[in-house]
């Protein structure tokens, strides 16, 4: 259990511990259900215990997840971060794809990397070994990143100013799609090896992707995959998504997704 | 599984409830799973059963509406609902489509005593 906030996340691990202190006060917990503004009828409000009533109700069940997404935006757009949210199946090559980057940046960009897996510290590891800042999200049997870790990770690793923060979540196709973050944009990753009806057979989580990733471009001469089936399969389910084929391990495409963290970076600024 | 997460947060709301019109038990819960929310609701029923044992909703039976998808037919120019993200177009086969709504997940009404 957390004790600051009583937030309950005590199965959830911050590089290591237990988010028990150092984070802002929350107002999330009780009693602040007279600000939520959603539509409700008074007069549903009688005393008789016993009896039975119809309460009329049009309530987001992820009204509470919505409220830290709006703060941790809120929180990055003061200090100009660009967040992302990378999402993709396991090995797809989120953290290759972010060690090349934070490389290809040069430091001419600040960076900062909040990292959600079920276990281990390994790719903040891999991200920390190039000098950048990192924190590690472990969600336990948790399959996905919600905004709440996320506020928590922000207290621990202060929005780079200017800069660019990237939260790769969870490697799950599934789970992550239904909770924002408070990121700018999400990015869906998703490479060649993976099969071209990918996105056909997990379409909620690139239907909200602004930007679409086709990762291990470089393997394309030594598979069947057919990339331009893979990059139609995208752009139905995702019809305003831009897509960009990139190699993590060859840099095949970097400029142009460099091009676009840059326009991106420069809006949230 | 994350319709595990999903049903704590139902049930952190039903506490809400609770606290705000005095009841002590929910009989019946309805939901609204939009066509394009990420959420099967079996599975939804199935974390839901998990969660509330020995909660004030433990008995309560629950009701899920499936509101459609909906979706802008960019050749039609018109708003046509689908049953999944990936549907053409019931009128013209088309499959330049954006979606519009259906993804909500919605607590809609309570019977309590």
């Amino acid at each position: 259990m957390c004790t600051t906030c009583g937030c309950g996340s005590d199965h959830v691990v911050f590089d290591g511990t237990a988010p028990d202190h150092g984070h802002h006060v929350h107002d999330h917990h009780h009693g602040d259900h007279h600000h939520r503004g959603h539509g409700h009828d008074h007069d549903d409000h009688d005393h008789r215990h016993d009896a039975t009533r119809t309460i009329r109700l049009e309530r987001d069940i992820l009204a509470e997840n919505a409220r830290h997404a709006a703060r941790n935006r809120q929180r990055l757009a003061g200090a100009g971060t660009l967040a992302l949210n990378l999402v993709s199946s396991p090995g797809s090559g989120k953290t290759t794809l972010l060690v090349r980057t934070i490389e290809a940046l040069n430091g001419a960009v600040d960076v900062a990397v909040i990292e959600g897996d079920q276990q281990t510290s390994a790719d903040a590891d891999r991200i920390r070994a190039t000098g950048t800042p990192a924190l590690q999200i472990n969600t336990g049997k948790g399959c996905h990143l919600d905004a709440h870790m996320v506020g928590h990770a922000l207290d621990r690793l202060p929005p780079p100013r200017g800069g660019v923060l990237f939260i790769e979540n969870v490697g799950n196709l599934v789970c992550p799609a239904e909770f924002d973050l408070g990121e700018a944009a999400r990015v869906a990753i998703v490479s060649i090896t993976e099969g071209e009806d990918k996105p056909l057979k997990y379409p909620d989580i690139f239907a909200a992707a602004r930007l679409v990733l086709v990762n291990k471009i470089d393997l394309a001469p030594h598979l069947d995959a057919d990339v331009p089936l893979l990059i139609a399969n995208a752009r139905r389910v995702s019809p305003r998504a831009e897509i960009l084929t990139v190699s993590a391990r060859t840099g095949e495409g970097f400029p142009a997704w460099l091009d676009w963290l840059e326009a991106r970076r420069l809006r949230a600024l | 599984m994350h319709e595990v997460s999903l049903c704590e947060h139902l049930m952190g709301l039903l506490e809400d409830e609770a606290r705000r019109h005095a009841f002590h038990r929910v009989k019946r819960i309805r939901l609204a799973v939009g066509r394009f929310a990420c959420v099967d609701p079996d599975a939804l029923r199935f974390a839901f059963d998990v969660v509330r044992r020995n909660t004030l909703a433990g008995e309560a039976e629950v009701e899920i509406d499936q509101p459609p998808g909906l979706v802008w037919c960019s050749d039609c120019a018109r708003e046509v609902e689908v049953p999944t993200r990936v549907s053409p177009c019931p009128d013209c086969g088309g499959l330049a489509l954006i979606p519009r709504g259906g993804d909500e997940l919605r607590l809609i009404e309570l019977e309590v005593a």
